[in-house]
């Protein structure tokens, strides 16, 4: 891509974030959702966050792994352990990372 | 900048702060990985911090690099960060009774500012919009935090993009921290059913061009969400066994969920 089409698709991105993240915050009048729209949305944000990171964790490539030997398994499931353990973001983080490193580096997972 | 200012001295800005500083390890790695993404695929460095600087939404970037790197047509990009993103508008939803009190050009400014991390600690701490909280105050103490948590290591990795090792798997950090605050966030069983229920459509999808899988599984969590609460027969079936496999799970009195119950 040369550096043009890069800048607008820049500047494109850039109105996008924009737009998705002020979507509802741009009109003065009052927002009315039907209840049914409510009640759906309350499952919305978790089902986000879990759209984004299951894929993360369980393929590669744009596949589903099959393989048991891969550290994003062992790292997650020691990061949960953790979490419910203690409740501490900052841990979850490290006990992840601690399990993840070493088998990436040592044994290649 | 005055108003920016004034929050600075709020003590619930402190408090908004120190608990992004709790999760920022997570937001750093991920941002120095996708700094010296845009750099690994070809993006000049100073296009590359214009990205970083402007566009200041990692899992966009992160889905937008590769279709660059590749040529593929702008609107395929547009579209895919479109969907990315898509979840932003949701929460904007939500977001909007907290900073209606403000003019529209503030409203949207601070609206460009709300990333994943901001909105679940946000959300957390406060149900319902209030003056006498410093709520502002605290989102603007934790947002400032969350921007320089992104964009520092982000600067930092597209300069150095020739020697930091990308072979640790850094930037699993950001996906770490996106998977804690989303096990802080579940509060009854049926919003942590649907996010199962969200979790396998997102992987079942994940074929589909645009990143469309994240909106499918939007839709599949909502779908079930909504039979889970209503009154038919699957719905009760699944609240039977739901209250089965996870009976010490309750919503905790006071939250948007119990409320909402």
């Amino acid at each position: 891509m040369n550096s043009l089409d890069a800048f607008i698709t820049i500047v494109g991105l850039t109105a996008i974030t924009v737009v998705t993240r002020a979507f509802f915050l741009f009109s003065d009048r009052e927002l009315v959702l039907p209840d049914w729209v409510q009640r759906g949305l309350r499952y919305a944000p978790l089902a986000a966050l879990a759209a984004v990171i299951v894929p993360e964790v369980v393929m590669t490539q744009g596949h589903l792994i099959d393989t048991w030997r891969d550290a994003r398994l062992y790292a997650v499931a020691a990061a949960s352990v953790y979490f419910f353990w203690r409740r501490g973001i900052l841990g979850t983080i490290l006990t992840g990372m601690a399990v993840l490193i070493p088998l990436k580096l040592w044994l290649g997972w | 900048m005055q108003f920016f200012r004034a929050a600075m001295r709020h003590p619930q800005f402190h408090v908004g702060a120190k608990d992004m500083v709790g999760v920022s390890l997570g937001v750093a790695a991920w941002g120095l990985v996708t700094g010296v993404a845009m750099v690994k695929t070809g993006l000049s460095v100073p296009l590359a911090l214009l990205m970083s600087l402007v566009v200041f939404a990692g899992s966009a970037q992160l889905a937008a690099i590769p279709l660059m790197a590749v040529n593929a047509p702008m609107w395929v990009i547009w579209a895919t960060a479109l969907c990315v993103n898509l979840r932003f508008v949701i929460f904007s939803a939500q977001w909007r009774p907290f900073f209606m009190q403000f003019t529209r050009s503030r409203r949207v400014l601070l609206g460009y500012f709300t990333g994943d991390l901001t909105y679940v600690l946000f959300m957390k701490r406060f149900a319902e919009a209030r003056e006498d909280e410093g709520q502002i105050e605290y989102f603007l103490g934790g947002t400032s935090v969350n921007w320089a948590a992104w964009q520092i290591p982000s600067i930092v990795g597209i300069l150095l993009a020739d020697v930091i090792p990308t072979q640790w798997g850094l930037g699993f950090a950001g996906v770490l921290a996106l998977l804690g605050l989303t096990y802080a966030m579940v509060s009854d069983r049926s919003t942590a059913f649907a996010a199962v229920v969200a979790g396998a459509a997102a992987v079942a999808a994940f074929a589909l061009p645009f990143h469309l899988h994240i909106v499918v599984a939007i839709a599949a969590a909502i779908c079930v969400g909504l039979m889970i609460d209503g009154g038919g027969d699957a719905g009760r079936r699944i609240r039977n066994i739901l209250a089965g496999i996870a009976p010490r799970m309750k919503a905790e009195p006071g939250t948007r969920e119990a409320k909402a119950a």
